[in-house]
């Protein structure tokens, strides 16, 4: 394993936390990403509906294969284009 | 490890490396049925096969115990403690230490011994490291087996944009070797931040940068010249406009790290001028958190901010160089910091006098920041072998230039007002009839650098509102 010494102030934890959850939706746009699995896409039809029924703006995206990590240019599509991701991670 | 040691008696640490150990072996295989001894072996363990009672230190670990610092050391112990010490070969020092008499008598007087392994550049870190003596305060971070190092650094924010040398324990304990100060001096608070700048976090910083050891006075003398407050380095940093930290070291220490100053000397490919004005820019970012689009908020930035470091070319010059006129003694190695961006380049290949040359320069000086400015920026001008020729040939001190060049940029303000020429960028109509000079007393700073060919000299630009009101250049003396 590589020790490596912290060239900041050290005033932030060394693991990066995540970014805070919006504590709101309005005038967000929420991606939902189906990854494939079977059905999965019944279901995320429905809860896009659901968060449209909200007001709140969905965007829609699908992974080819549930068997590899989505594509770069989808993933960055992704993250240009949306502020939250809600993705079905199983059957 | 160390109750491998004998209580009492003889203790030899040698290498086969070493030709005086070589040339003493049939003595310590004399002592060793003399007198009993015991020989630590730092390369090759069946070495002295003179000698049974042989131990294996290819690890180093009483190598460092001992501190060896020379092979073959030579020395004695009793009770438990060390009271007795020789190394290199010589026959009297060993016969007094160990009481045999008639030592080596087919071999030379003295010859002196060989650097021991575990005092060796590289080998001395990993064994502080190893033995916990490092005295390094800072935080470990832990990367993963199959983690890419990079990536680890990237995705903690303390890059600059460009790969970084991953700032390992043994890398910076060799590059705190570059200084004679304390680790854990406090050379001020670094802004935005206001945290503290250890000379043990400036060298991490300085690994990261790409620094060799020896280049990290310079990095020091450069971080305490933006930390003065008269730099105003918050400022520096948060301002909208162009600028930021361009760094002029004058002095042997040029030299002495393979600076460059001449041809490109502003630009890429000399690695002392490059990472060591990188490594202020990252101190600036990772100790003091002041990072684009946070705290920095310059609208363009400039490429500089990637590091824009140089040397003055002293050498040829009739001109005294700049740390002299700041008040350092000639000699002196120094870092003078000036809050600059870009360079606007001087193309003058027709002036043969420096009359001409200086109303050239003048003319180009007086478009900085705007056409309309006046007082504008401070400016650093640079000025190339070949324009400098010009001003030596005909016998002008810097002294004189200086003179001309505030003469030459006194501009009428009526050129200068708010929709004069059809821009309403310009001063209030009350100016209307007076002069005013481009640069405010003392704005402009002149330097010699670049190669022997090409009538091409540039200026680079400061900060608008130049002065104490704003930034003033800093120089620093360089200690080691």
């Amino acid at each position: 394993m590589t020790v490596l010494l912290d060239p900041t102030s050290e005033r932030s934890p060394t693991i990066r936390p995540r970014l805070p959850r919006p504590e709101r939706l309005d005038g967000l746009t929420i991606g939902i990403l189906d990854i494939a699995k079977s059905r999965g896409d019944v279901f995320l039809h429905r809860l896009g509906e659901r968060i449209g029924e909200r007001g709140i703006a969905v965007k829609h995206y699908a992974k080819p294969t549930n068997t590899r990590v989505a594509p770069l240019p989808l993933r960055q599509q992704i993250a240009a284009e949306v502020d939250l991701v809600i993705e079905g991670l199983s059957d | 490890m160390a109750s491998d040691l004998p209580r009492d008696g003889l203790v030899a640490v040698v290498k086969r490396d070493c030709p005086t150990c070589v040339l003493a072996a049939p003595v310590l295989g004399d002592l060793a049925r003399a007198a009993g001894l015991t020989v630590y072996t730092q390369d090759d363990p069946s070495f002295p096969e003179t000698v049974p009672r042989r131990i294996d230190d290819t690890a180093l670990d009483v190598s460092h115990r001992l501190k060896i610092e020379i092979v073959p050391t030579l020395i004695r112990f009793a009770q438990g403690r060390e009271v007795d010490r020789t190394y290199g070969w010589d026959r009297g020092e060993w016969e007094r230490l160990t009481g045999v008499a008639g030592l080596g008598r087919d071999l030379p007087e003295a010859r002196p011994g060989c650097g021991a392994k575990n005092v060796e550049p590289g080998v001395i870190e990993r064994l502080k490291i190893r033995f916990n003596e490092t005295g390094l305060r800072s935080r470990r971070i832990e990367i993963g087996e199959d983690e890419d190092e990079q990536e680890a650094m990237f995705a903690r924010g303390w890059s600059d944009g460009l790969p970084l040398v991953p700032p390992t324990e043994e890398r910076v304990l060799h590059m705190l070797d570059g200084t004679s100060r304390d680790p854990q001096e406090v050379l001020g608070l670094v802004p935005p931040a206001l945290a503290a700048a250890t000379v043990e976090k400036i060298a991490i910083n300085a690994v990261m940068a790409g620094c060799k050891p020896e280049y990290l006075p310079v990095v020091l003398a450069a971080v305490e010249a933006v930390l003065e407050e008269s730099f105003a380095m918050h400022g520096v940093l948060a301002t909208t406009m162009f600028v930021g930290p361009v760094l002029i070291v004058n002095g042997p220490v040029r030299r002495r790290i393979g600076m460059n100053a001449k041809g490109n000397a502003l630009g890429q490919g000399n690695r002392a001028n490059a990472a060591i004005g990188r490594a202020l820019q990252l101190v600036i970012r990772n100790i003091g958190e002041g990072r684009p689009q946070e705290v920095d908020r310059a609208a363009l930035g400039n490429p500089g901010k990637l590091s824009y470091c140089f040397a003055e070319d002293e050498e040829g010059s009739s001109w005294e160089p700049l740390s002299d006129e700041r008040g350092l003694k000639p000699g002196q190695s120094a870092v003078t910091v000036f809050a600059g961006y870009g360079l606007q380049g001087i193309v003058d290949q027709k002036s043969r006098d420096p009359e001409s040359l200086a109303k050239s320069f003048a003319g180009s000086l007086k478009a900085l920041s705007n056409v309309k400015h006046a007082p504008s920026c401070d400016a650093l001008l640079v000025v190339c072998p070949e324009h400098h020729r010009t001003f030596k040939n005909a016998g002008w001190s810097k002294a004189r230039l200086y003179e001309a060049l505030y003469r030459l940029c006194e501009i009428p303000a009526a050129d200068l007002v708010a929709g004069a020429g059809g821009i309403a960028e310009g001063g209030p109509a009350a100016l209307a009839g007076r002069t005013v000079n481009k640069f405010r007393p003392g704005g402009l700073m002149i330097v010699r650098a670049g190669g022997d060919a090409g009538m091409f000299s540039g200026i680079i630009g400061g900060w608008s509102a130049g002065g104490p009101r704003s930034s003033l250049p800093v120089t620093k003396e360089v200690r080691n």
